[in-house]
C-alpha cells in the first residue's frame, strides 16, 4: 500500500498531548519549578539553582527514611514472593475448592488501603483489638504505639495480609498454564518433587514471578496510607517511610523547596530501580535461550 | 523391553459404568509382542488415547487387567512403569541444555556419571542431536524439542516400552517424513516395543508393524498395512483406511453369485446362506473403468487428478462410488460403465467381513 505524507496528521495527536500535557508534564514541571526556587513568603520566589538537592541529597533524615523504606520492601519481598510461590503451589487445582480457595485469597486484594490500616490499627490495641488483648492476656508485652519492633512486626504483616495475594493470584495463574504432559514426563522421569518445582514450575513462573516482584517493590516503596494510619510514622521516626517523610515536609513544614526535591530524586529512586530490575531478570531470560 | 498383556480390559469415565455406550473403550484382549511396532489408528474420540493412557498408567481402567512381561501392572503408577511417553507437545526442560535433558532421567534413577555420559552420547548420536548438546533447550525448534523428548525416554536401556501420543502434530510436514523416518530407523536398530497414537493413516502406515484400528472404543482391526487394505476386517476399516475408502454397496449373495441391486456379479468365493446386513466392500483400486456397455453403467460426476492417478466420483443407483484410474488411461465421455475385479471383492455381514470357499 503507498502511503500518502501529510504532515497536518500531527495535529490529530494534538488533543492527546494535550490531554498528557495537563494530567502529567504540566504538575511534574511544577515541582520541577519549585525545586529550583526558594521563597520567603508573599509568593515571591527566586532561583535558588540545585542547592535544594544537594540538602537533599546529603540530609540524614532523608538517609534514615530510606533506610528503612529499603530494610522494609526488602523484608516484605522477602517473605511475600515465597510465600505466594507456597500458596500458590498448594491451592487446588479443579473443582469447587479452586474457586472458594480464589475469592477467599482475593478478599484482602478488594480492601482499601484506608481500610486495611484501620483494621489492623484497631486489631492490634491492647484495650479493644482481638491481637492485641489476646497476646496482652498470655502476658505478651505487645504495643505497637511504643515498641519499635512490635511496630514494624504490625506492618509486615499487615502488608503481607495485604498483598501477598496478588503474588498468589499471579502464581497460580503461571502453574495453571502449564499443560499436564509436562507432569506427567517428570513422572515418566521420575522426578521429584524439588526437581517438578526447579526446572517445571518456576521456569514457567518466572514471567509473572518478575510482574509480581516488580509490582510489590514499586507498591511497597511507595508505601504511605497503610502505615500511616496505624502508626503514623512512630513511635518516634521508626517507621517513616519515604513517603511519611515527604508528606511531612510537604504538607507539615510548607518547605515546597526541599520537597519537591525530594520528590523528583524519589521519583527517580523507584524508575531507576525498576529498570534495572526489569533488564536484568529479562537478560536473564535471554540468555536461557 | 517387555510384551504387554490386555486382559479384559475395559474403561469407563462414569463411576459406575451400566449399558454398553459408558464405556470409552469396550472389553478388549490383546497381546502386544516385544520389539514390535503399533500404531492405534482411529478418529478423534475412539477411545485410542484413553488407551494409551492405561498402558503408561495415567489412567486406571474401570476393569480387567494390564501385564508387563507377566507381571500384574495394573495399579502400579506411571513413575513404576518404566515407559517412555512422547506426548502431542513437546516437553523438555527449558533451564536444562539437551544434554541436561537426556541425563536427566537416569539421574533421577541414581545412574553413576560415566554410565550417564555413554548412555546419552549414544542416544545423541542415534537421535542425531550431537551437535547441540549444549544448548539451552528452550530455543529449539518443535522437531528438535520432540527428539529431544524421544531421547530422553530412550536413554533408560531398560524402558518397556516407548508409547508416543499424536507426536508429529506440531511438526512441520517435511519435518514429519524426516522424523518418521528416523523413528523407524531407531526401532529397527534398538528393538523397544513402541505403541503410537494417531488419526493419520498415512503416519500409522509407514510407522507400524501392526496396525490397530479402532472406533467407538472398539478394536476393529489389528494387522498389517497389507492386510488392512485387502481383507478389511470392518466396512469402518475398509472405509477409514484408503485415500478415497471402500466402496460399500447393500447386496444379496446367494452362493458365487452377488445381486447388486439388479446387477449380477460373479464373485472368486462362495458363501453359505448370509443373515442380516449383507454388503459388499470393494476398494477404488479395484475398480476399472471401461465403455458403455462392457460393465456396470454409472453415471459419472467429476474426475479428479492427483498427480499419480485419477479418482472418478461416480454413481450407481443413486449411490456414490469411487473409482480409481491409473495414471496412463485417458478417460474419454463413452467411459461410464464399471468393472468389478473379484479378487477386490469382500462381504459383510452386519459390517464385519465373512470368509468364503475359494472356488
Amino acid at each position: 500500500m503507498k502511503k500518502t505524507v501529510n504532515q497536518k496528521a500531527w495535529f490529530l495527536v494534538l488533543p492527546v498531548l494535550l490531554l498528557v500535557g495537563f494530567s502529567a508534564v504540566i504538575p511534574l514541571m511544577t515541582v520541577v519549578n519549585y525545586s529550583v526556587q526558594d521563597t520567603f513568603g508573599n509568593n515571591q520566589f527566586f532561583a535558588v539553582g540545585l542547592e535544594w538537592f544537594e540538602e537533599i541529597l546529603h540530609s540524614e533524615r532523608i538517609h534514615d527514611a530510606l533506610g528503612r523504606q529499603v530494610l522494609f520492601t526488602s523484608i516484605i519481598l522477602l517473605i511475600e514472593i515465597p510465600l505466594g510461590i507456597f500458596i500458590a503451589l498448594h491451592m487446588p487445582k479443579k473443582g469447587f475448592w479452586a474457586s472458594a480457595c480464589l475469592i477467599l485469597v482475593a478478599l484482602p486484594l478488594l480492601v482499601p488501603w484506608n481500610v486495611v490500616g484501620t483494621i489492623w490499627q484497631i486489631f492490634g490495641r491492647t484495650d479493644i483489638g482481638l491481637l492485641g488483648h489476646t497476646l496482652a492476656s498470655f502476658g505478651i508485652d505487645y504495643n505497637y504505639t511504643q515498641n519499635v519492633l512490635d511496630a514494624w512486626i504490625t506492618i509486615i504483616i499487615m502488608d503481607v495480609w495485604h498483598w501477598t495475594s496478588l503474588v498468589v493470584l499471579l502464581c497460580y495463574a503461571g502453574l495453571q498454564s502449564i499443560p499436564s504432559a509436562y507432569y506427567q514426563a517428570a513422572k515418566i522421569d521420575q522426578a521429584s518433587n524439588w526437581n517438578v518445582f526447579r526446572y517445571i514450575q518456576l521456569p514457567k513462573m518466572m514471567g509473572v514471578l518478575l510482574i509480581a516482584t516488580l509490582l510489590r517493590f514499586m507498591d511497597s516503596f511507595m508505601i504511605y496510607t497503610e502505615p500511616m494510619v496505624v502508626t503514623g510514622g512512630g513511635p518516634g521516626n521508626a517507621t517513616t517511610f519515604l513517603s511519611i517523610d515527604l508528606v511531612k515536609m510537604a504538607i507539615g513544614q510548607f518547605d515546597l523547596g526541599p520537597a519537591a526535591a525530594f520528590s523528583l530524586i524519589y521519583f527517580l529512586v523507584i524508575l531507576l530501580v525498576s529498570w534495572a530490575f526489569f533488564t536484568i531478570m529479562t537478560n536473564i531470560d535471554k540468555e536461557e535461550k | 523391553m517387555a510384551k504387554i498383556t490386555l486382559s479384559n480390559l475395559a474403561h469407563s469415565y462414569i463411576e459406575n459404568p451400566k449399558a454398553k455406550e459408558d464405556y470409552v473403550l469396550k472389553p478388549l484382549n490383546h497381546e502386544w509382542d516385544d520389539g514390535a511396532a503399533y500404531a492405534l489408528l482411529g478418529p478423534s474420540g475412539c477411545g485410542k488415547s484413553t488407551l494409551l493412557n492405561i498402558i503408561s498408567g495415567i489412567l486406571t481402567p474401570s476393569q480387567g487387567s494390564i501385564l508387563f512381561n507377566d507381571v500384574d501392572v495394573t495399579f502400579a503408577d506411571t513413575t513404576n512403569r518404566n515407559i517412555a511417553q512422547v506426548f502431542q507437545f513437546p516437553v523438555v526442560y527449558d533451564t536444562m541444555t539437551v544434554r541436561q535433558n537426556l541425563a536427566f532421567p537416569l539421574k533421577n534413577r541414581g545412574a553413576k556419571e560415566e554410565y550417564i555420559k555413554q548412555r546419552v552420547g549414544s542416544i545423541a548420536r542415534a537421535i542425531q542431536v550431537e551437535d547441540i548438546l549444549d544448548k539451552k533447550a528452550s530455543g529449539l525448534t518443535a522437531d528438535a524439542k520432540q527428539k529431544i523428548s524421544l531421547g530422553r525416554g530412550m536413554v533408560r536401556e531398560d524402558v518397556n516400552a516407548i508409547l508416543f501420543d499424536e507426536p508429529l502434530t506440531v511438526i512441520d510436514p517435511h519435518m514429519k517424513w524426516e522424523l518418521r523416518t528416523q523413528l523407524k530407523a531407531l526401532h529397527k536398530e534398538l528393538k523397544h516395543t513402541m505403541i503410537f497414537v494417531t488419526h493419520d493413516q498415512t503416519e500409522a502406515l509407514t510407522f507400524a508393524d501392526k496396525v490397530v484400528v479402532m472406533n467407538q472404543g472398539h478394536v476393529l482391526q489389528i494387522g498389517t498395512p497389507e492386510e488392512l487394505f485387502s481383507k478389511p476386517a470392518h466396512t469402518f476399516v475398509g472405509y477409514f483406511i484408503g485415500s478415497p475408502g471402500m466402496n460399500v454397496f447393500e447386496s444379496k449373495v446367494n452362493g458365487n453369485i452377488a445381486d447388486l441391486q439388479g446387477t449380477e456379479i460373479k464373485l472368486n468365493k462362495t458363501y453359505k446362506t448370509l443373515n442380516g446386513k449383507v454388503e459388499l466392500g470393494i476398494r477404488p483400486e479395484f475398480i476399472e473403468l471401461c465403455e458403455e456397455g462392457e460393465g456396470i453403467n454409472v453415471e459419472i460426476m467429476r474426475v479428479e487428478d492427483v498427480a499419480h492417478h485419477k479418482i472418478v466420483r461416480a454413481k450407481y443407483n443413486n449411490k456414490k462410488i469411487n473409482i480409481i484410474v491409473p495414471e496412463d488411461i485417458k478417460i474419454t465421455p463413452s467411459m461410464n460403465s464399471i468393472k468389478l475385479k473379484p479378487e477386490g471383492i469382500n462381504v459383510y455381514v452386519d459390517d464385519w467381513l465373512v470368509q468364503g470357499e475359494l472356488l
